[in-house]
């Protein structure tokens, strides 16, 4: 992973007691003049999700990196927690796999080091290994926060935080530089909704139907009403849970998505990997020959609705 | 007009998926009015139902051979008489009424031993609602009698695979159900924990328990018990046995903790060989609440082990952390061999066969008041205990277990063999 210089520095010299995170700064939305995951959004994004370490480091670093040599704009990495809640099968299972070849918080710092890619990367993990994470004693939540930063970690996504428990993360990536993308689930809206707006920066993660994560057949038909209300917003809408083609990724740009979110379906190539023993190098093909699949239906969805200058 | 309780000190709060949110706002509106406001009368109806078709109230009985044993008077609020076989009814036909008065199509629900799983079946059943129960695999495995009677009383019973399958899992796999189906279904989660309102309402569903031990209290002793000792796994019976005296600063409380076979954890293979998450756990978040768990240095969740099924959960409900660090509630950890010497203790002695959470409740008793008691605690003149739940359900585990084992008081189980 290239690092970003600067913000590790910013890291390293920001007040320790700077940000109580009781108010966002910029609370009119987010920061546009810094977000480099704002900026992949520029043409329709592909932002797939891999679990870190799955089935092992080694080949999980190769198929990351084939993400990335497939089209991807931004890769979301799983860091494996021992309660997913939000997720499906597909993932839980990935999870399992990961945490038995060893994967820990540190080692999955150790894994975004050890990365060849340009894309920036978001972490995708549950609250408490961002609360228990770093020395006895310290404070709870920062000492993940900037070590993520220090590791070239652009954002992060906790499915289990709501706006209303965000305060503090939040207050924490704002001081080092670090995104905070909000999932919008088909349920929410009004003031909940404004809420999350108000702390959400980089992208937001539009979840295109009820339940857990996992790949389907079938378009949910709550993405467009969701995108609807989320008009007004001057973010990337990302849209996930369910898309595993390039014909459901190109319907979804189409319908006014900024980008699409893939995960079990690419999850499901490395589970059929490990169980057949597959090679390393066939299972990053077929990685990478999904990921330009879904890119360059993201791409079509855009021409086939013009969009309005702005968005 | 009473307003909720979201957070316990810093404990509790709301860590749930976003998908769930907009439910747990529409759940928290529906407890402020329903539950602790009375609109249209729903408490009354709450009363009137547990009464006739729970049983409440239940007795608050004087335990003479206890009491001769342990030098000090002991009583016992038999909660295993109320109808189902134990206290989990206040909360499921509390839950399944609020969610026909909001609305709601359809029941889910999670169950580890099996207790909550059966009264949520039978209060559905009761109220006419549509009921599906998660349950580990272990567990169904273990508790064999209680899947029969929710089938019998028409739920559906779906086995978790994931993990060790235990209440863990369970809870998990219910709050997924949840965030695909939360339009049209209520969740009935078993314990006090669980994102806000849970722990609160289940409480307060609860928490007849120590009104009816207080009005009985001042019938039977003239006057509050010295102590009120309850076991606790998620912690519901404890809390309702608790809920009514916590500004009554002479009643001691006592929450007996599964000891398992070992305090000690293995970090190594992420296994805690107990389940006493309130004296040994660390602060953390897990199923929606910031509690106290069995966690590894990582943040990832243990599994913890008990010999009860019920009290077998690496977290704790949020408010009793609260009361523990407050020093208000004292945790104890009972282990497996003391409670299976109390489940066998009580079942001849008084002639209840008892819950295997339940026994821990007792072996708290024996380990600072028997002939080899350790003196830790200097019992007060009057002590309650709450009987959470009969043993039916345990007798395969309870005879299993007690033969892999050398007890003093065990009766010989032969007549089984051959």
């Amino acid at each position: 992973m290239s690092r970003d210089g600067e913000r590790t520095e910013s890291a390293a010299s920001a007040d320790p007691r700077g940000t109580d995170g009781s108010e966002r700064a910029d609370a009119d939305g987010p920061d546009a003049s810094g977000s480099t995951l704002e900026a992949a959004f520029d043409e329709p994004a592909f932002v797939p999700y891999l679990a870190a370490g799955d089935p092992d480091f080694e080949s999980s670093l190769e198929y990351v990196e084939a993400l990335a040599a497939g089209g991807a704009d931004v890769i979301e990495l799983g860091l494996p927690f021992s309660e997913p809640i939000a997720e499906g099968p597909t993932i839980q299972q990935a999870v399992v796999r990961s945490l038995e070849a060893g994967m820990t918080p540190e080692r999955f710092f150790e894994f975004v080091d050890a990365l060849d890619v340009e894309v920036p990367l978001v972490c995708m993990t549950y609250y408490n290994l961002i609360y228990q994470f770093g020395p006895a004693g310290s404070e709870p939540v920062r000492p993940f926060v900037e070590r993520a930063a220090a590791a070239g970690i652009e954002g992060l996504v906790v499915p289990d935080l709501p706006a209303e428990e965000a305060d503090l993360l939040r207050g924490y990536c704002d001081e080092l530089g670090l995104d905070l993308v909000f999932i919008v689930a088909p349920t929410t809206a009004g003031d909940r909704l404004h809420r999350m707006m108000e702390r959400v920066s980089g992208y937001v993660y539009v979840q295109a139907r009820l339940g857990v994560t996992g790949a389907r057949d079938d378009l949910s038909d709550s993405t467009e009403g969701t995108l609807e209300r989320l008009e007004g917003y001057d973010v990337p809408k990302a849209v996930g849970f369910g898309i595993s083609t390039g014909e459901h990724a190109e319907a979804v740009v189409a319908a006014g998505a900024d980008g699409v979110i893939v995960g079990s379906a690419l999850v499901d190539i490395v589970a059929r990997g490990h169980e057949n023993d597959e090679p390393a190098e066939a299972v990053a093909a077929e990685l990478e020959s999904l990921s330009r699949e879904l890119k360059a239906g993201a791409v079509a969805g855009a021409k086939r609705t013009p969009r309005p200058e702005g968005t | 007009m009473s307003q909720p309780d979201t957070k316990f000190g810093e404990y509790g709060g709301q860590y749930v998926p976003e998908a769930l949110m907009p439910a747990i706002e529409e759940l928290t509106e529906a407890y402020r009015r329903y539950v602790l406001n009375n609109e249209d009368g729903f408490m009354d109806e709450f009363y009137e139902r547990i009464r006739d078709f729970g049983g409440r109230p239940t007795p608050l009985q004087y335990a003479e051979q206890l009491s001769a044993r342990y030098g000090v008077d002991v009583y016992l609020k038999r909660e295993d008489l109320l109808h189902g076989g134990a206290h989990k009814l206040n909360n499921a036909l509390g839950q399944v009424l609020l969610a026909k008065y909001m609305g709601k199509e359809r029941i889910i629900a999670e169950t580890g031993a099996g207790q909550h799983g059966t009264a949520t079946a039978m209060a559905a059943a009761h109220l006419d609602m549509p009921c599906e129960i998660y349950m580990g695999r272990r567990d169904i495995n273990r508790q064999r009698p209680n899947v029969f009677r929710m089938r019998i009383n028409g739920a559906e019973v779906t086995p978790v695979d994931v993990g060790r399958g235990t209440l863990k899992e369970a809870i998990s796999e219910t709050m997924r159900d949840w965030a695909r189906t939360v339009e049209t279904t209520h969740y009935v989660i078993g314990s006090i924990v669980g994102p806000a309102p849970f722990p609160a309402m289940v409480r307060d569903f609860h928490a007849i328990i120590s009104e009816e031990i207080r009005e009985q209290s001042r019938e039977k002793l003239g006057g509050l018990p010295g102590a009120v000792v309850a076991c606790a796994g998620g912690g519901s019976n404890t809390m309702g046995a608790f809920a009514d005296f916590l500004e009554d600063d002479d009643v001691r409380l006592y929450a007996a903790e599964a000891g398992g076979s070992s305090l000690t954890v293995d970090e190594e293979a992420g296994v805690a060989p107990h389940s006493a998450s309130l004296s040994t756990g660390e602060e953390g978040v897990l199923h929606g609440a910031r509690t106290k768990l069995l966690q590894d240095g990582h943040g990832q969740i243990m599994e913890s082990h008990s010999v009860s099924s019920g009290l077998d959960y690496s977290g704790v409900g949020p408010q009793l952390s609260h009361l523990v660090d407050e020093g208000r509630v004292t945790p104890v950890a009972v282990d497996d061999e003391l409670a299976l010497e109390a489940f066998h203790r009580l079942s001849q002695a008084e002639g209840i066969i008892p819950a295997l959470e339940t026994a821990h409740a007792f072996g708290f008793l024996e380990s600072v008041a028997g002939p080899d008691g350790d003196g830790a605690v200097d019992l007060p003149e009057t002590v309650v205990v709450n009987v959470s739940g009969r043993g039916d359900k345990d007798l395969e585990a309870a005879i299993e277990e007690t033969e892999k084992r050398t007890l003093e008081n065990a009766p010989t189980m032969e007549v089984f063999e051959g």
